[in-house]
């Protein structure tokens, strides 16, 4: 990402951000609220496009992909890169109807081939066990936790390079964000993570980077391991340390 | 001990009023249905049939069955007998139409004497001139047999079973075999002149057309032996004041000897008139019989209806809703659709015979079957331009009801389709209409509810007093949709305030309201299920 900006109408949310995000790695974006955290998770598959008055400024790439490009299909763009919402928001339909969506938006068919990806999607999002005596009841009456973990084989199922999570453990309650955060562990082996949290210690504890924002510009950007022992800039000092504010 | 200050802060008055408004409602909807439904099913109930002295112009003996008892002062009856006051007065029908001056009478009470109730006399539903009260003297076969008097109301229930068995093979004849014939010889007629208009030479017809004649010419003498056989039948009948009067059988519904039922009979006797009501044609314009055409009119008008008006106030809704920009113009678009609910349904009547009927009608006419003309088709009042009529003056609501229904989708669940790659039209018909299904039936269900009560614009685009057949019958395309058709809500005002026998039609309206409210509540209770099953499916709360 190269001296990206992003507008909102008149004001400037994110200003001028180059970061260059690493494959197969958790990367954690942390800040205060209003910082930009999420606005810049969502450029990376432009739901941004979906509010009115926004513009960019930059670019982004994904690999040789020019994000913002005009030629760029946005459809295809977000099959590359999946996403998970703060609050978990399964469809109103049945588990497994939940995870083949996005297959089936895509066309695929065959009864076998649905199956098994679901299957796949749902053992990668830890949740199969706990849900394969009950794949065609609806998904809402799910827990939160395992909601939020359908979701997230909701996102795998179609197969992407990148996930994106916005503040996925922000509505769970402890245990839930536990096994979520075991989740996000194992995910790392198959995708590029980018994850937004509130909370310092889940960043230190899952990610391999950190990157700290402040008021829309990206203030530092290291190894989380550096970036909380040994910041190189004040205004991280004072924000991992609690100092902030 | 609360204080007023207290009483009021904990909105204890309100909570009073809004319950009292709320009875108030309930109260009035049930007693309105609950009279109504009343009057009208008491109608079917037969009843005791009196025979008595009466001094006066009509005497001296007068039958029949009285409707309604009231008390009047002396000085509203010109010829009040003895000396109470007020006076007590009923209102007796005696049928016979034809043989006295006035079928309703009022008689007073006090003048009346020898009060019986004969256990022969009998009750006439005929098909022409209404009800007749007498009793049985004789009976002939042929027409110009001498009457035997030794027939008994058994056997009389045999012939009329006889004849109404008769009736139903000219009936299947008539509008069966010779139907046909006529539907081939009408389109032979039209073909010829086609190929008239051509130029070309339609002898190749004659042939066919030669077959046809010969074929309804076996069949009209057929029904000529059958005709003679069903009306040779006469009964003879004493009326109460003994004129002897003939009825020809093939004129008689139905025959009963009310005072003589048990309560089986009259059970059965109500259950059959009844049915009589829900499933026969009328007769007598529309004073007797039943309404069966009015209610599948009325079924199918909604029905189609709500085909035409569902996609279009859906389509209008989701283009305003997710696609239009949020500019003066969606606002004024909004607003005028809101205001269009607010138009006079007469408007709307006057709109559809100007725009669908004479302008889209008479175009498609010109276009479509230019044959025919100057006979219209398609450019006359009829049942498809009624339901477009219906369609336009109910599609505010459908509206409404949908961009509500898509203001309570969840952000979050279009964004989670989107970010897996969904298209927004994809977006749109996987997640978003299965969630707003339940708020489009809510305006469904509000749209049928208007448009099942609605008359006046009826009048303009389609209903009749009568219509010669139902839009939906054996011969291609099966749904005629150019037909007219009848209607409940018009069968009514044409009942009540068009009938040249409103006295003895006036129980018939109360059945004919009741049912139509009825048919409203079903058809409303029919989409009700259709939502909560689908709120069921596709609820869109995720907690």
């Amino acid at each position: 990402m190269e001296g990206f900006s992003l507008y909102y109408h008149a004001t400037q949310a994110l200003n001028n951000i180059d970061l260059v995000v690493p494959r197969h790695r958790v990367t954690a974006l942390i800040g205060p609220s209003g910082c930009g955290k999420s606005t810049l998770l969502r450029c990376f598959n432009r739901m941004n496009d979906l509010i009115d008055g926004t513009h960019i400024s930059g670019r982004a790439w994904l690999d040789d992909l020019d994000i913002y490009a005009a030629a760029t299909d946005v459809s295809t763009l977000r099959r590359r890169v999946g996403m998970v919402f703060q609050k978990p928001n399964p469809f109103p339909k049945s588990v497994y109807e939940n995870v083949a969506y996005g297959l089936r938006i895509q066309g695929v068919r065959g009864k076998s081939v649905l199956d098994d990806a679901v299957e796949q999607a749902l053992r990668g999002a830890a949740l199969w066990d706990e849900v394969k005596d009950r794949l065609h009841d609806s998904a809402l009456g799910l827990s939160g936790g395992q909601q939020q973990r359908l979701v997230v084989a909701r996102a795998v199922a179609v197969g992407p390079e990148v996930l994106l999570l916005d503040e996925p453990a922000s509505s769970l309650d402890p245990l839930s964000t536990l096994r979520l955060e075991e989740l996000i562990q194992e995910l790392k082996r198959d995708y590029t993570v980018v994850i937004v949290t509130h909370n310092m210690q889940q960043a230190a504890r899952l990610s391999d980077y950190t990157c700290y924002m402040y008021l829309g510009a990206l203030i530092e950007f290291n190894e989380t391991e550096a970036l909380f022992t040994n910041p190189r800039e004040q205004m991280t000092e004072d924000y991992v340390t609690g100092r902030y504010g | 001990m609360m204080g007023l200050r207290e009483w009021l802060r904990y909105g204890v008055p309100q909570l009073w009023l809004s319950a009292a408004a709320v009875t108030a409602c309930m109260l009035m909807t049930l007693g309105l249905i609950g009279l109504v439904g009343y009057k009208g099913l008491a109608h079917f109930v037969p009843r005791a049939v009196v025979a008595f002295n009466y001094p006066g112009a009509e005497g001296p003996r007068l039958a029949g069955e009285f409707v309604a008892h009231e008390r009047v002062p002396r000085s509203r009856v010109p010829d009040a007998a003895g000396d109470a006051d007020p006076i007590q007065r009923s209102l007796l029908r005696r049928g016979n139409r034809e043989y006295v001056a006035q079928e309703f009478v009022w008689t007073q009470d006090a003048a009346i004497h020898n009060l019986e109730y004969p256990h022969d006399i009998m009750v006439l539903e005929r098909r022409e001139w209404g009800r007749l009260y007498g009793y049985l003297r004789g009976y002939a076969a042929q027409a110009e047999q001498p009457f035997t008097t030794a027939f008994s109301h058994a056997e009389l229930q045999r012939e009329l079973q006889h004849s109404s068995a008769l009736r139903q093979r000219i009936d299947n004849i008539e509008r069966g075999s010779m139907g046909r014939i006529n539907a081939a010889l009408e389109r032979l007629r039209i073909e010829r002149r086609r190929l008239e208009r051509r130029g070309e030479s339609a002898t190749r017809l004659d042939a066919q057309q030669q077959a046809l004649h010969s074929e309804f010419a076996v069949l009209s003498t057929r029904l000529q032996t059958l005709y003679a056989g069903l009306r040779a039948p006469r009964l003879l009948l004493a009326l109460a004041d003994d004129r002897e009067v003939q009825v020809p059988l093939a004129n008689i519904v139905r025959a009963y000897q009310p005072n003589a039922l048990d309560l089986v009979g009259q059970t059965a006797l109500y259950l059959e008139r009844l049915w009589e009501f829900l499933s026969a044609e009328p007769r007598e314009a529309n004073t007797g019989g039943g309404v069966f055409p009015a209610i599948f009119g009325t079924v199918l008008l909604v029905l189609i209806m709500s085909i035409i008006v569902t996609p279009f106030g859906v389509i209008t809704a989701l283009f305003l809703h997710e696609y239009a920009g949020h500019g003066v113009l969606t606002r004024l678009v909004r607003i005028s659709v809101n205001n269009l609910a607010g138009v006079p349904s007469v408007v709307y009547g006057v709109f559809g015979l100007g725009f669908f009927v004479y302008f889209v009608g008479g175009h498609l006419d010109r276009v479509l079957f230019p044959h025919m003309l100057p006979t219209p088709v398609f450019g006359t009042p009829g049942l498809l331009w009624s339901a477009l009529t219906l369609a336009l003056l109910t599609v505010p609501v459908v509206v409404v009801a949908t961009e509500e229904g898509l203001t309570r989708v969840p952000q979050a669940m279009r964004e989670g389709s989107l970010a897996l790659g969904a298209t927004q039209a994809e977006t749109l018909w996987y997640i978003v209409l299965p969630a707003v299904l339940p708020a489009i039936l809510t305006g469904l269900i509000l749209a049928v509810a208007r448009a099942a009560g609605e008359v006046a614009p009826l009048m303009l685009v389609g209903v009749v007093k009568l219509a010669p057949a139902l839009p939906v019958d054996g011969s291609y395309p099966f749904l005629h949709l150019e037909r007219k058709f009848m209607h409940l809500g018009f069968h009514i005002y044409d009942v009540g305030f068009q009938s040249p026998n409103a006295e003895s039609t006036r129980p018939l309206l109360y059945a004919t309201a009741f049912l139509l409210v009825l048919l409203i509540i079903a058809l409303n209770l029919t989409a009700i299920r259709i939502r909560n099953t689908l709120q069921r499916r596709y609820g869109t709360r995720s907690e």
